[in-house]
């Protein structure tokens, strides 16, 4: 078996996530990077869409900023940012929201605003961008983002977007008809929402990862599904196409990420 | 009908101390000579206006011009922090800078109703989040159709808008082409507007009948500034400088290495330095 890091795992993982028909608004970072990898891979169709007013984007490199010239470039046709968010993700045409955060508690809610209080903040987070909006507007959201302790925290300090709420009954109770994150992909393992409770509960563990590493890198008691199986090792194809767009992008930025 | 006036004269004539700012473009078109020109006239108590602060108003925030932000997602994209809106908002350097904060949707919605002359935006947003228990100006509305409550956020009326297009033409018609953000929106929504453009063409030439096109009527300046956008891009002009929005990280994480910069690149310097990040020479 080929040698591989956790990051190219949660990434390869996440690509896996997405099907060649999905229509899918992508969050810069990580999200792109696995959006990219499933265009490159099983989902040559896949429709992607950027907050930039890019649709139908085809990058040869990832993007460093969410409006890079290359994703107007292989674009099919690119809109005015109002249009994008009115017409696009709030008329419904999306069904796929791919996001990153700062931080996650056990509802898959996330916090990318502050770390502390509002209003005199201990870090000062970028803020919300279009994750508000993208979190009920789409179909459905996956998210990845890497596991520590200081990431999956019981609570989170602030909500900048909604998962399942507080409860997990928030959005039922609002009247919400968007899935809400239904995959959460880690470094480490796959979550998906309780179909009851909506807690989000450990369904795949990657290879060589135990469940009490799981457990130190969660800030909560995690929760196991009824069946848990293990996420199948990247494939030599999967490991090449992802370090190959991964090369082109850092020589095209000019610099060391 | 738009005035032909240097940087510095359109940027004394349009804008004055204590002003609502708004300078857009979205990754692409940021108006950073005019920025910096601001930065060297030494205005101050602005209220600036933008989606996505990045290194423009970190630079403007770093240099005392602001008071105040309205801003939706304040990052340096790709890369981590604005180090000088950080410190800002976490110490008061250089001194405390009050924030109004939304999420894009709602800003770009205010915009667009900024430019169509409504006193307020409507969208389906802000559910189940925490950001309108700190900012006083998101509330709800009702459909009076169906009952469905929407969120609402005032539209953004800037004092004066800026932007970078690709180009003007002699009669002072100014295009943009590529992604073209909330630039339209703005310069209509703004009682006064600055434009600089990387050239001057007799004609446009053959067009995209849809190309986005402001007449030389909705604009008060245009100023020529090749390479004004530099390190953002301009379609067709030049490529985003991504390796200086990496470097940007190290310059503006520590407040003497920021002035030394600011001092060397933009007080030191006039808006004709940003040729050199203009289209080579054909």
């Amino acid at each position: 078996m080929t040698d591989f890091t956790p990051t190219e795992m949660m990434t390869i993982a996440a690509a896996r996530a997405l099907k060649n028909d999905d229509v899918c608004f992508v969050g810069i970072g990580a999200p792109s990077a696995a959006c990219n990898l499933a265009r490159l891979t099983h989902a040559p169709q896949i429709t992607l869409i950027y907050e930039s007013g890019t649709l139908q984007t085809r990058p040869n490199v990832l993007p460093l900023s969410i409006g890079d010239g290359e994703l107007c470039d292989t674009a099919l046709t690119t809109v005015s940012v109002p249009e994008m968010f009115r017409y696009w993700l709030q008329g419904g045409r999306i069904t796929i929201g791919f996001l990153g955060g700062a931080q996650i508690d056990r509802f898959a809610n996330l916090n990318t605003t502050v770390v502390g209080s509002y209003d005199a903040p201990k870090v000062r987070l970028p803020g919300g961008g279009g994750a508000p909006e993208i979190a009920t507007n789409c179909g459905e959201i996956f998210i990845t983002m890497a596991q520590s302790p200081r990431s999956f925290v019981a609570g989170l300090p602030f909500v900048t977007s909604m998962g399942h709420g507080r409860t997990g009954r928030e959005r039922r109770d609002m009247g919400i008809k968007t899935k809400g994150p239904t995959r959460l992909i880690t470094d480490l393992c796959v979550f998906e929402p309780d179909p009851e409770t909506k807690e989000m509960s450990v369904v795949s563990i990657h290879p060589g990862v135990t469940r009490e590493k799981i457990q130190e890198n969660t800030g909560w008691p995690v929760r196991y599904a009824a069946e848990v199986v293990a996420t199948p090792a990247p494939t030599a194809q999967e490991l090449e196409v992802l370090r190959d767009i991964q090369a082109r992008t850092k020589k095209a930025h000019g610099g060391s990420q | 009908m738009a005035r032909f006036m240097t940087l510095h004269d359109a940027v004394a004539a349009c804008i004055r101390d204590g002003d609502t700012v708004a300078m857009e473009g979205f990754t692409h078109l940021i108006p950073y000579a005019a920025g910096h020109e601001v930065i060297r006239q030494g205005r101050k108590g602005l209220t600036l206006y933008r989606m996505t602060p990045d290194l423009i108003y970190d630079q403007l925030i770093g240099m005392g011009c602001a008071d105040k932000l309205v801003f939706s997602w304040g990052g340096n994209p790709g890369v981590g922090s604005l180090h000088r809106l950080r410190d800002a908002v976490e110490n008061g350097w250089p001194h405390r800078l009050q924030i109004e904060e939304h999420s894009h949707a709602a800003m770009a919605n205010a915009y667009e109703a900024g430019a169509a002359n409504l006193p307020f935006a409507m969208f389906r947003g802000y559910l189940g989040v925490d950001l309108p228990k700190v900012n006083p100006n998101i509330k709800r509305v009702t459909c009076p159709f169906t009952g469905e409550e929407l969120a609402a956020v005032p539209a953004i009326r800037p004092d004066v808008g800026v932007i970078h297009a690709l180009r003007a033409d002699r009669d002072g018609n100014v295009l943009l082409e590529g992604i073209t953000g909330v630039q339209k929106e703005t310069v209509l929504a703004s009682k006064r507007s600055i434009v600089t453009v990387e050239e001057v063409v007799d004609d446009f030439g053959p067009l995209n009948r849809n190309a986005v096109v402001l007449p030389s009527w909705t604009v008060t300046a245009i100023a020529v500034v090749p390479g004004g956008a530099h390190p953002s891009y301009a379609q067709g002009y030049y490529k985003r400088d991504n390796a200086f929005y990496i470097a940007w990280d190290e310059i503006a994480r520590d407040r003497g290495s920021f002035l030394a910069w600011m001092k060397e690149n933009v007080l030191e310097k006039g808006p004709e330095a940003f040729a050199a990040h203009g289209r080579p020479s054909a």
